[in-house]
């Protein structure tokens, strides 16, 4: 699986607030919830986000409420990963369980500039920043956690499983 | 290698003798909770799912309290379709209108959670619950789903941070400063992934209204739980709230911790959050001049009986300053029953603040209470981020109930502790 796109970039403690202002949150439709993306951080992002861009942020990336809007907003906005030195755990979980996919390397934050060209390599791992010619790795997911990503996310793993009779 | 009382916890519903940090595993659920915006999303999931019921009717509970009393039309329907759900699956815990509450105040008040307990809420302040002594975390709509259907979700083992409380706090000083000082000293990614315990002599200090309110914001610092040890006031709170059974996790005397801090409540003074994260903390000695436009005091950090009565003290007999809106939230139907009964919705009402049903309405910026740009409020609530409460460019202040109901009366951010010299001030201004 592979990702190709430019980057959007933002720094630390992006909160789920500004990823989705709770203003949007009276709807649960994927393609309503994205028009509002990243509007409180960065009021123009829906109109210059294209299919496949990549997102990178600085640590804590999705601190704030559990809302699952947040991510789904950024994946029905075309982003096709996110990379972020570190993600709050509940933002982790749900990207996951939806199938957005992200990747924590600090290495890669620290030199991806916006605007930047950027390929990803999911099945390695690794990020290459074609406008700078540099190749970072990312963190490897566990196991359980790459099932799950396999699968397209945690209700799929889950019908799965139940339907197998585990 | 000992286990902390999280990890003690989690080792038990995964059924297994011991569990170490990074360890993912499956646990059984003891609650799975939502509500009106982070349940519409379960359901949709749900659906795919391939189960006709949920695991456990009595252990699923359904809150509609964020956009209630239904702001708008598209909330109306939101709410309508988790209602259908909750009795389509014959859900026991569905709370409407008029029984319901914010749900953190509203679920240990219904005795659904108990020590010992494993919870998960679609809620990111679902960490509230390890006040009791239970393990209580945040997830989103998706496990949400997942915990309904079968009863289990995956955890991965969290490391811990120990913090050890002694002395008592000063007058003034609530749970609300003592975790606002906390998250103030290490940082809003401070506990990213781990838990918070809470543990020492000074816990008998803090009232199950204070552990509520710290636990609560074990998320702010970035934690997968907060949890305090359980003690006489929390046995006593179970009892008064509660008919299930309940279990006792001491950590382990050689368990691990990160780090290891130690507070003297005797030294935390009144604390504020500046904009824009909850670890921009100032004590209320360095807060300088800051007017307000308006003042909140409720939520599921701060909505609770004592909360209100702290208020009542410091507004009873006096007015708001003249153009501050100053919006007054109790939690629960209980306790907007109850502050009815001590008479202090009647001193919230003479002093020219309004009362407000349950909601969580202003501390999203959800409704009720919106702020328009350059507006700023102090609130007793947990988040001030960017845009929070309103406009992109308004600003919010987290503070104690003493701290809101204080600034409510000068119009700018201000120390309970003046009081009287504040009064005096007033009264002097009123007679010229």
């Amino acid at each position: 699986m592979k990702a190709k796109g430019t980057v959007f970039k933002y720094g630390d403690n992006v909160d789920t607030d500004v990823i989705i202002p709770a203003r949007y949150l009276n709807t649960s439709d994927p393609k309503e919830l994205a028009k509002y993306c990243m509007e409180d951080i960065d009021a123009n992002f829906v109109e210059k986000v294209k299919d496949g861009d990549i997102m990178v942020a600085g640590k804590n990336f999705g601190c704030g409420s559990s809302r699952e809007h947040a991510p789904i907003s950024i994946k029905v906005a075309g982003i096709s990963c996110v990379i972020a030195s570190t993600f709050a755990r509940i933002f982790y979980r749900n990207a996951i369980n939806i199938g957005l996919p992200i990747l924590e390397c600090d290495e890669a934050v620290q030199n991806i500039d916006a605007g930047d060209s950027v390929e990803i390599n999911f099945n390695e791992g690794i990020i290459y920043n074609q406008t700078k010619g540099q190749s970072y790795k990312a963190e490897p997911f566990p196991e359980f956690i790459q099932e799950i990503m396999k699968a397209d996310g945690l209700v799929k793993y889950t019908s799965n499983k139940i339907k197998a009779g585990e | 290698m000992g286990m902390t009382m999280t990890q003690k916890i989690l080792a038990k519903h995964a059924g297994l003798d011991s569990v170490k940090a990074g360890q993912l595993i499956k646990v059984q659920l003891d609650l799975v909770l939502g509500n009106d915006i982070t349940t519409p999303v379960a359901v949709k999931e749900f659906a795919k799912i391939g189960v006709d019921k949920v695991f456990d009717k009595d252990k699923v509970a359904i809150v509609p309290d964020h956009f209630t009393p239904n702001k708008d039309i598209k909330a109306a329907e939101q709410c309508k379709y988790i209602r259908e759900f909750a009795h389509d699956k014959d859900i026991t815990n569905y709370f409407e209108i008029g029984e319901m509450g914010i749900e953190h105040a509203l679920i240990p008040e219904k005795g659904l959670v108990v020590p010992g307990d494993v919870v998960i809420g679609a809620d990111s302040h679902t960490c509230t619950y390890g006040a009791l002594g239970a393990f209580s975390t945040g997830i989103g709509s998706t496990d949400m789903a997942v915990g309904m259907a079968t009863g289990e979700t995956w955890l991965k083992v969290p490391t811990a941070l120990k913090f050890v409380l002694t002395g008592k706090p000063s007058k003034w000083v609530s749970g609300k400063d003592v975790i606002l000082h906390i998250i103030g000293m290490i940082g809003v990614d401070g506990a990213l992934y781990k838990s918070m315990e809470f543990v020492g002599e000074g816990l008998k200090n803090l009232s199950m209204d204070d552990r509520l309110s710290m636990a609560n914001m074990a998320i702010e610092a970035g934690g997968k739980n907060g949890i305090f040890l359980v003690d006489e006031k929390t046995i006593e709170y179970v009892k008064a709230n509660s008919k299930k059974e309940y279990t006792i996790y001491q950590p382990d005397e050689d368990a691990e911790y990160e780090k290891v801090y130690e507070i003297d409540l005797s030294k935390i003074r009144p604390t504020v959050s500046f904009p824009h994260l909850p670890d921009n903390t100032r004590t209320i000695d360095q807060v300088g001049d800051i007017k307000i436009d308006q003042v909140v005091i409720g939520s599921c950090t701060n909505g609770r009986l004592e909360d209100l009565r702290v208020a009542a003290q410091i507004l009873n007999g006096k007015k708001v300053a003249k153009g501050i809106r100053t919006i007054i939230f109790p939690a629960t139907q209980k306790i907007y029953l109850q502050a009815m009964k001590e008479g202090l919705l009647e001193i919230f009402v003479n002093a020219g603040a309004v009362v407000s049903t349950p909601t969580c309405g202003p501390c999203l910026g959800g409704h009720m209470g919106i702020l328009a740009k350059g507006e700023r409020a102090v609130a007793t609530t947990n988040r001030n981020f960017v845009g929070r409460m309103g406009h992109v460019e308004s600003e919010v202040y987290l503070a104690s109930p003493a701290v809101a109901a204080t600034s409510a009366l000068t119009g700018k951010i201000s120390n309970p502790e003046k009081l009287e010299e504040i009064v005096c001030s007033q009264t002097a201004s009123q007679a010229k």
